[in-house]
């Protein structure tokens, strides 16, 4: 009797689910280029390699100049690099408190559930721009890795509520009723029976924490909060602007970063949204 | 267990146990699942909980199994009070008291093979068990269920039917070597053709010393299986005593009720139209039967005060004014 | 003659292949006659319900007739079928009382439903609150959410909006399953005087409680695996069962008087085939105590006695 078990289902959808494909595709495209783009070029982005200015894209260099001479290319690719490990960095942490809390919360509720909500509600009200206008203030150097773990620690909520809601009900079904008369202390019964059942959405929320930490960065670098020192897309936007790129045309500078972190996030929630069909049997064509 | 102590020793002793939930916003009104109810079990009896949804039937096996909490009330295990075990006590008392509840698919985790919960156990109870030890402890398990060990093992819940993963699930109980079983509706999703073959399995275990709480909402299989009966309304008993004596002699107006309303395949229904029950639960200080009583001699009394436990013959008790 | 049913085969289309749910059935109601369809978990009974007035997206419609009161029904035609549901057949699905939507008063949601089936709601109303009452239940709770009743009392109400158009045939899926002992017994009687009033002619209830069954149906057909199995008058299934299944089926209920000590029902070992491939002729042969040799053969469902049929290669005319 042929029986397709769960996995081989997974991976037999997987494959036919264009959105997923595209979406991976994507991703893998511009991961490999952050990888072993710089790779290929000497130049430090920083570096004045074009004393002249600006020069569009030619052989020599493959994105053109920036107005300061810079190779647009090593700043593109040593950016990409950059701004997946914010999106892994970020995300990451923020997905990893969210699990944290949601789980807890959900799991527990009671008083410890009512105490978890009320925090995450306070993170999640925020005004995340206006704590950073604080810190930046007083922080005089900014790293790539305190900019991931700003962002990781004011993004959780929303993953949080999320694993809180699905906690609750997974933790009402009778095969954690067992668990406990089996004597399973709590945070086995998280790890060993809730989480797995949750993977899927786990992996979705993960996702979403990544592509979100991707976006946030862009966005505080691009008005100037970002790190004070090495390159990200972002930063390459914001130099772009201020520099006036746009009036004069040098478009080399800021549309491939845009597009880039365009095309990332965009194909991270395309991926998510074919992920949720191949999870979700109800979603699937026959 | 121990086959020879049959119907001797106080297994259980409930005494006034009572859940209560706050409902409603802030906590403001009340909801009694479970009020004042007080039995016992022996050691190798077997005990119907007959009622019917919202009766507190499962919240009473819940709180015997101490998945919730209790709200007011004892509950004596052997003599000890277990109300309020928390964890290295509650594991303890896990190697005695188990449950099997009412959807089978619903009780194993379902993306894990189903014999993972034998894992589970073996990790949590007998950690230094040798694997061929543990094994062969599995093989005498299954085959105590009725089970055959190579069909069963090593496979996912949705490979394996209903009544198979319900004696999978005794199996696991059985494994901790337990005096008491808590079935909650254990085959009331089974088909009827497999239903009767996990109750004989009951049956036998019976034989061999297990005592079991049997919750259900149907009477046929309550009398055929049970020794003694408790008739639960909105979480009151209504009436209790020995089997036989309670459905062959019913006295509280709601187990006549619900006697004449089951559907039987050697008896026709009596056409007489059945009252319906009211969808708000008020709280009250009389009879929780009072609304849809027909008895004769229903008086203010019944509104006022609740009626407690009368022996009205040896092994039967009413909870009711006006039986003699 | 009511309905009649030749031939009826419907199938489940999945990714591993066709799932034989139903295969070859033929029965026939006669007028105001309320059969029993009976059989457990798989055994097709809602495949067969289902069938007669709504084929969904995975089911596929392999052969069969249906004529309901003269009338050919195309129920392979989803279009042409619009023109019989709610009017001529009518259904109380499996799960009607929870899948009201909770954001809305019972009065809105039913007129919406009526409205949608170009009928105007208000000619009807009367009618409707008039049966309602006749089910107990008041005007008020029109005004109430779903959250608000029982239930005993969504049941009923969904059985007075799926007759209300007094359809030739109605389906009742599963009805009293989820509800209490002394409400079931409340809505399946009613059913009954909805028949006896004439509010339809005559009704399949699907179920696989036989004891309700006793009680208010005229005839029970059982099924099994996806095959008819014996349908004949209640008395004959219950008291005289000819088909070994049914006979083991009936032999395994408990009634109340029965004690385990006293004497041990049996079921039936073993467990139904998977309709992927399920084996050929009589799918019960290889649970049955008396199968043979020609039982690779599916046995025709043929007529025994007045109005009882049997699908079995051991039964014949001579053992009436």
């Amino acid at each position: 009797m042929k029986v397709i078990n769960k996995k081989n289902e997974f991976v037999f959808f997987a494959f036919r689910n264009k959105k997923v494909i595209i979406g991976i595709v994507v991703i893998l495209i511009f991961l490999l280029f952050a990888l072993v783009g710089p790779n290929f070029t000497e130049n430090d982005p920083f570096d004045f390699a074009y004393p002249s200015g600006p020069s569009k894209p030619s052989p020599d260099y493959w994105l053109g100049t920036t107005m300061f001479g810079q190779d647009v290319y090593s700043q593109f690719t040593n950016g990409l690099r950059a701004t997946f490990l914010v999106g892994a960095l970020g995300g990451g942490l923020a997905t990893l408190i969210g699990i944290i809390i949601g789980f807890t919360g959900g799991y527990r509720g009671g008083i410890i559930d009512e105490i978890l909500n009320i925090l995450t509600n306070i993170v999640l009200v925020l005004p995340g721009f206006a704590v950073l206008l604080i810190i930046a203030a007083y922080l005089d150097v900014r790293s790539l890795i305190s900019e991931s773990i700003f962002i990781g620690l004011t993004a959780w909520p929303w993953a949080a509520r999320a694993i809180r809601a699905q906690t609750f009900s997974l933790k009402s079904r009778e095969f954690i009723d067992l668990a406990k008369l089996s004597g399973m202390k709590a945070w086995k019964i998280i790890i060993g029976e809730i989480a797995p059942n949750m993977l899927s959405y786990l992996v979705m929320t993960f996702i979403l924490q990544f592509g979100g930490a991707i976006l946030i960065a862009a966005t505080l670098d691009f008005i100037g909060l970002g790190p004070t020192e090495g390159i990200s897309l972002g930063l390459m936007m914001q130099g772009a602007v201020s520099w006036g790129a746009l009036q004069l045309g040098v478009w080399w500078w800021f549309v491939p970063p845009g597009l880039a972190i365009t095309a990332i996030v965009s194909a991270l929630y395309l991926m998510n949204i074919g992920l949720d069909e191949i999870f979700n049997p109800k979603l699937r064509e026959m | 267990m121990s086959p020879a102590g049959r119907f001797q020793k106080k297994m259980f002793k409930l005494e006034n146990i009572s859940k209560v939930y706050k409902i409603g916003t802030f906590g403001g009104k009340e909801l009694v699942a479970v009020d004042d109810v007080s039995f016992d079990i022996n050691t190798g009896e077997v005990i119907a909980l007959i009622g019917e949804s919202g009766s507190g039937k499962t919240t009473i096996g819940k709180m015997i199994l101490r998945l919730i909490d209790i709200s007011s009330g004892k509950i004596l295990f052997n003599g000890k009070d277990i109300s309020k075990n928390k964890s290295r006590e509650l594991k303890e008392y896990y190697r005695n008291v188990q449950g099997v509840f009412q959807d089978p698919f619903s009780s194993i985790n379902p993306i894990f093979k189903a014999d993972r919960i034998f894992e589970t156990i073996k990790v949590e109870f007998y950690k230094d068990v040798p694997p061929f030890e543990w094994n062969n402890k599995i093989n005498e398990a299954l085959l105590r269920v009725g089970l055959n060990p190579e069909h069963i093992l090593d496979k996912y819940p949705h490979q394996l039917s209903g009544g198979q993963l319900q004696r999978f699930l005794i199996a696991r109980a059985l494994l901790l070597d337990i005096d008491f079983l808590v079935a909650d509706e254990i085959i009331s999703m089974l088909d009827a053709s497999t239903r009767i073959d996990v109750l004989n399995l009951l049956a036998d275990l019976r034989e061999a010393g297990l005592s079991i709480l049997f919750i259900t909402h149907d009477l046929s299989l309550g009398y055929y299986i049970s020794d003694k009966t408790v008739i639960l309304y909105k979480g009151r008993i209504a009436e209790i005593g020995k089997t036989e004596k309670v459905f062959n002699n019913p006295l509280h107006p709601y187990t006549r009720m619900l006697l004449e309303s089951v559907p039987q395949i050697n008896k026709r229904w009596d056409q007489k139209l059945v009252s319906f029950k009211k969808t708000t639960i008020e709280p009250s200080n009389g009879c929780v039967y009072y609304d849809r009583c027909t008895h004769p001699k229903k008086n203010e009394q019944c509104l006022d005060r609740k009626p407690g436990l009368l022996e009205i013959e040896k092994d039967h008790f009413v909870n009711c004014w006006h039986i003699k | 003659m009511s309905l009649s049913v030749e031939n009826l085969t419907v199938y489940y289309q999945t990714l591993q292949g066709p799932v034989r749910a139903l295969e070859n059935a033929c029965f026939s109601l006669a007028d105001g006659e309320i059969m029993g369809l009976a059989g457990e978990s798989g055994c097709g009974k809602t495949t067969l319900g289902l069938s007669l007035i709504y084929l969904s997206e995975r089911m596929r419609y392999i052969q069969g007739k249906v004529v309901l009161s003269g009338t050919d029904i195309p129920i392979w035609d989803h279009t042409k079928m619009d023109t019989y549901r709610y009017k001529y057949i009518s259904i109380i699905p499996q799960y009607a009382m929870s899948a009201m939507n909770p954001t809305r008063k019972i009065g809105k949601m039913v007129h919406d439903l009526i409205s949608a089936r170009c009928i105007d709601f208000e000619k009807i109303k009367p009618e409707f609150l008039r049966r309602l009452g006749l089910v107990k239940l008041s005007e008020d709770i029109l005004s109430m959410y779903p959250i608000e009743l029982s239930g005993g009392m969504k049941q009923r109400m969904v059985m007075v909006i799926s007759s209300l158009l007094n359809p030739e045939l109605l389906i009742a899926d599963e009805i009293t399953s989820a509800l209490d002992v002394s409400t079931q017994k409340a809505v399946a009687e009613m059913l009954v005087e909805f028949r006896n009033r004439k509010f339809l002619n005559s009704m399949i209830v699907i179920t696989h409680d036989i004891s309700v069954l006793y009680q208010i149906a005229d005839s029970i057909l059982v099924m099994y695996a996806g095959q008819l199995s014996e349908k004949g008058p209640k008395e004959e299934i219950i008291e005289n069962p000819l088909h070994p299944y049914t006979k083991l089926l009936i032999s395994s209920l408990p009634k109340i008087g029965m004690k385990i000590n006293e004497k041990r029902l049996s079921g039936i070992p073993g467990k139904p085939p998977l309709l992927l491939n399920p084996p050929e002729g009589c799918r019960f042969r290889d649970r049955c105590p008396v199968g043979f040799e020609k039982c690779k053969e599916v046995p025709p469902f043929i007529r025994i006695k007045d109005n009882h049929y049997v699908a079995c290669w051991k039964v014949s005319k001579k053992d009436v």
